[in-house]
């Protein structure tokens, strides 16, 4: 009888050679709508491919990308990749069934605001938690684009769509709580018109170690055009969006003039405030720490996520960052150890073993 | 004939000094309050019986409620089991005895004794509370309602505490022994070692609880010595060795063979075994049977809800490995999104359904057979599925494999369908030798120099399994429609009605590679007698009944319910009757209408409850306008 062996690709073929982007661009056309900012995530995948295959030593065929439904999820059939574009909402367990079973590969989700928080709500949060080693992007345009145009979990109170006439009556869910209330071990955010930002974020997943989570706040030029423009138009973003920086004091401005502060009122309370650089003592201005360890680590980050405009700026970066054990690890520790113990299973004997009796 | 040999052969004394008679088989049901320990009590008698060398088979009944109130009749937890000196398919339509800790499994379970049989009854719960809790408002056993049955009226909790008071047990605690102190003397009744029996509680409880071990051991000795010397029981039995064919042996139920069996299919194709699944009643016995198998490699992932377990287990079948998820009715309504997935993107998963009572919530602990048009139709779309069901408890070993051998074959998703009955039901089991096992055709699928991910084996139609990670064959799937050959996503309508065709095709090709229907008993005649799954036993004892009764009646099971086997439209034409017996409305019953044209009967029983030989019995006998030997009669 066979043995079981571990279907894994055979690590001295399996090598990365030198790749371009053309190398994880595919034949398909396609099909987004013109001005989708898709087109600009997708862009910058295929060009951080090429660094992410080589710094990692990571052939292209051991990249997996996997996707519910959505317009985000069409993303697998343009990468030159392996692609399993499933159903909505189920891509993050599909993506661990995959990467439990092949540690080998390199896997990612992509997936929408409806797809991962409303359909899919469920199994993105048990992924981020198991610590299962995913790389989750969330394309958030806080609107169903494929079906032409409904509120999503993340439109705002009192959105008007095609299916809220007279406003939504229901408020919206922040993608970064749920992952960081998901112990995720790493968490960020973009936004698709930053493409050098956006890169260095896709790196910084990849190269991440465990369940991986980033929202990219993407423009929906059709049903929702401009969601995020009163902080991303060019006359604005500096002084209404700030990037973190790990171990940087949180500042930001047009003129570098403006820090979040939890100085604290009369209360003492940790309410974050908007403080003025040159108006304030320096240490009074919170420095970020992605790695900040226990309650303190999850609670920063969880701060930061419920930052909005108009009174804050929307901090875009790496929220958290921390090691933690991998689920496929655990799992695979146990059974070397039960095979320490018990010896590798063997079938008959493992048939005969018990109470059994003989009859001649 | 069963029962007419077994009434023959209870009445010749063997040796009448020591009051020992030789009969073929009993029928034992143990019945009690949930916390009384039944399921153990039955357990353990069932193990000793098969160790002795007899056939069995067993019946575990209980409610879903983890304790329902003690005493009352929603509480009540049964066991039967059948052991016998001949070959037996079932546990059996009537007790023979029904041992009764309380009231309430005296008022449930005393209309399906065989007439005469045995009660052994637990006088000291007999009281006011407990014939009231029972919903009795005069005691049975003071008036008409016993009488026609031999009764054992015995005072076991006082017996026990008396017992085990040796021990630095409270009576309460004592008390809980009594379970052990009616296997003793059914032990004694039917000629049982009591020191294999002690053995064994020892092996099992001394480690974790030596105090209830003791306690245990004490009150199974006291329940023995009791019947030995106390001049109330007349009689003892003993039954013969069944005649099994050489060979090692082990008990077995219906969910441990059906976890072997997907063990044993890794093993064969060296695929490692990726089973996910939520927990449900009554499949979470195969999820805890996997999560003992990390020596063999066997990753077992227990999801968030039904929906990650086949999700889970389609990402593994993608990556190369044997993916597999188990659930009953309502997990596989949640599944069938993904099933509809798995059968677009043509990627090898089994589905054990293990069938219960429905609809919705249902009634999880009992079985049922109502899922079998939700395996074959429960889908969006033109969905095909093939579909494979068991018949006896071990045979769910042999099947587990085979659906995973078409699965990887056909690269398809397989329903694997068995029942509550069946999965908690035992029987002996004869262990395989290694060259016993069936065969396992791993489709290593051979790259054409021009790969598509949607190009076909000629012969089986499946399409390659080509897994990431393997260089060069970088491809997409997903659940869109898929043009022919490139798999890319397509929406032209000829293209679509080609795939629709070419997927049904696929499935349909399976019925060249599975075996033929097997007619037991007359090729032709005037009745046969079709069932599939759990029924088989019944099904198989009454058609042998009537076929000794001189009546032209064949009997034959199917297995294989997508595609059918080949010859079974051929089979169904050369009788003039066919009887579909099946715990469900008739769902086989219409397929079979359907698909043959065929103007099958139905025998339909839903009631949480296998069917009964004799159920199957009277209704061949009613359709033939044949009459029913008295003899038979229980």
């Amino acid at each position: 009888m066979a043995r079981v062996i571990d279907i894994q690709a055979d690590p001295d073929f399996n090598t990365a050679p030198a790749y371009e982007r053309k190398d994880f661009t595919s034949d398909q056309t396609i099909r987004w709508c013109p001005g989708c900012g898709d087109y600009s995530i997708l862009a910058q995948m295929q060009r951080t491919m090429p660094e992410i295959c080589r710094e990692m030593n990571l052939p292209r065929e051991n990249v997996v990308f996997i996707s519910g439904i959505g317009c985000s999820s069409r993303f697998p059939y343009y990468m030159n990749n392996y692609g399993f574009h499933t159903i909505h909402g189920r891509a993050p367990t599909i993506a661990s069934g995959l990467r439990i079973t092949r540690p080998d590969l390199q896997v990612w989700v992509i997936t929408g605001d409806g797809d991962g928080l409303s359909i899919g709500g469920n199994h993105l949060m048990h992924c981020l938690r198991r610590n299962i080693d995913v790389k989750i992007v969330l394309f958030n345009n806080r609107i169903y684009g494929l079906t032409k145009g409904q509120y999503s979990p993340t439109s705002e109170m009192g959105k008007k769509t095609k299916s809220s006439p007279f406003g939504t009556v229901e408020k919206p869910i922040n993608p970064l709580s749920i992952a960081i209330a998901s112990k995720a071990g790493f968490v960020a955010r973009a936004i698709d018109t930053d493409s050098g930002h956006l890169r260095k974020m896709l790196l910084r997943m990849a190269r991440h170690r465990g369940s991986a989570f980033m929202e990219i706040l993407q423009n929906c030029n059709v049903f929702n055009d401009g969601a995020f423009k009163d902080f991303t138009h060019k006359d604005v973003k500096s002084d209404r969006t700030v990037y973190l920086q790990h171990g940087e004091p949180i500042i930001f401005g047009k003129n570098n003039d403006k820090a979040i502060s939890l100085r604290g009122g009369a209360s003492g309370s940790l309410e974050p405030e908007v403080i003025n650089v040159d108006e304030s003592d320096r240490s009074e201005i919170l420095i970020h720490d992605e790695a900040a360890s226990g309650t303190a680590g999850s609670a920063l980050a969880y701060l930061l996520a419920q930052l909005e405009t108009p009174d804050f700026p929307v901090p875009l970066g790496v929220f958290r960052s921390i090691d933690k054990p991998l689920y496929g690890e655990l799992l695979d520790d146990q059974i070397v150890q039960a095979k320490n113990q018990l010896g590798r299973g063997d079938f008959f004997k493992h048939l005969n073993s018990g109470d059994t009796w003989r009859v001649n | 004939m069963r029962q007419m040999s077994y009434r023959k052969s209870r009445g010749r004394v063997q040796d009448p000094s020591l009051g020992m008679f030789e009969i073929e088989n009993v029928i034992i049901r143990f019945a009690g309050d949930s916390g009384d320990g039944i399921q153990t009590t039955g357990a353990l008698f069932s193990h000793d019986s098969a160790i002795v060398g007899h056939d069995i088979s067993t019946l575990p009944d209980f409610p879903a409620e983890i304790r329902a109130p003690a005493g009352t009749l929603a509480g009540v937890s049964n066991f039967q089991l059948n052991f016998s000196s001949y070959d037996i398919h079932t546990p059996g339509d009537k007790p023979d005895v029904l041992v009764a800790l309380n009231p309430a499994a005296l008022k449930i379970n005393l209309k399906e004794v065989r007439h005469g049989g045995v009660l052994i009854l637990n006088h000291d719960a007999f009281d006011e509370q407990g014939l009231k809790k029972a919903g009795y408002t005069s005691d049975p056993r003071k008036d008409e309602s016993l009488s026609g049955y031999q009764v054992y009226d015995l005072p076991i909790t006082s017996l026990t505490v008396a017992a085990v008071k040796s021990s630095w047990l409270t009576r309460k605690q004592a008390a809980l022994s009594k379970n052990m102190f009616t296997l003793g003397i059914i032990a004694w009744m039917y000629d049982r070692s009591i020191e294999d029996i002690i053995e064994r509680v020892d092996r099992l409880f001394a480690k974790k609880k030596p105090e209830l071990a003791e306690a245990n051991k004490l009150a199974l000795q006291a329940g023995y010595n009791y019947a030995d010397t106390v001049e109330v029981f007349t009689a003892r039995f003993r039954v013969s060795k069944a005649v099994l064919p050489p060979g090692n042996y082990r008990r077995i139920s219906g969910n441990e063979a059906t976890a072997l069996g997907f063990l044993a299919a890794s093993e064969m194709s060296g695929r490692s075994l990726f089973y996910a699944s939520y927990p449900i009643t009554p499949a979470s016995d195969i999820l805890h049977e996997l999560s003992k198998l990390r020596h063999f490699g066997v990753k077992t992932f227990q999801a968030e809800d039904e929906i990650a377990a086949i999700g889970m287990a389609i990402g593994a079948a993608y990556g190369g490995a044997l993916g597999l998820t188990g659930t009953s009715g309502p997990g596989v309504a949640l599944k069938s999104e993904a099933i509809g997935l798995a059968v677009m993107t043509e990627l090898p998963v089994v589905i054990a359904n293990i069938q219960r009572a429905g609809p919705s919530t249902g009634m999880p602990t009992k079985t049922e057979q109502a899922d079998l048009l939700q395996a074959l139709h429960g889908r969006n779309g033109e969905c095909p599925v093939p579909v494979i069901a068991p018949t006896t408890p071990s045979e769910s070993f042999n099947l587990a494999i085979e659906a995973f051998r078409i699965a990887v074959k056909y690269m398809t998703p397989v329903f694997f369908l068995s029942d509550g009955y069946l999965a908690n039901g035992s029987e002996p089991w004869r262990i395989p030798e290694p060259d016993e096992l069936p065969e396992f055709e791993e489709n290593y699928c051979t790259v054409p120099e021009t790969f598509a991910p949607y190009a076909r084996d000629e012969q089986t139609l499946a399409r390659a399994w080509v897994v990431p990670g393997t260089p060069g064959l970088e491809h997409r799937i997903g659940g869109l429609e898929k043009e022919d050959i490139t798999g890319h996503v397509s929406y032209d309508s000829e293209n679509h009605e080609r795939m629709v065709q070419l997927r049904a095709a696929k499935i349909q090709a399976i019925a060249d590679d599975i075996p033929d229907l097997v007619v037991h008993g007359p090729q032709t005649g005037d009745l046969l007698v079709l069932g599939w799954g759990s029924t088989r036993g019944a099904c198989r004892h009454a058609v042998e009944y009537a076929q000794a009764n001189g009546l032209s009646v064949a009997g034959a099971h199917v297995r294989y319910l997508n595609p059918f086997p080949k010859n079974m439209g051929e089979v169904l034409n050369n009788f003039k009757y066919v009887l579909v017996p099946e715990l469900n409305l008739g769902q086989l019953r219409m397929v079979l209408r359907a698909e043959f044209l065929v103007d099958a009967i139905g025998l339909n029983k839903v009631q949480g409850q296998p069917l009964s030989t004799m159920e199957i019995e009277e209704k061949i006998y009613e359709i033939l306008g044949a009459t029913l030997p008295s003899a038979a009669h229980g």
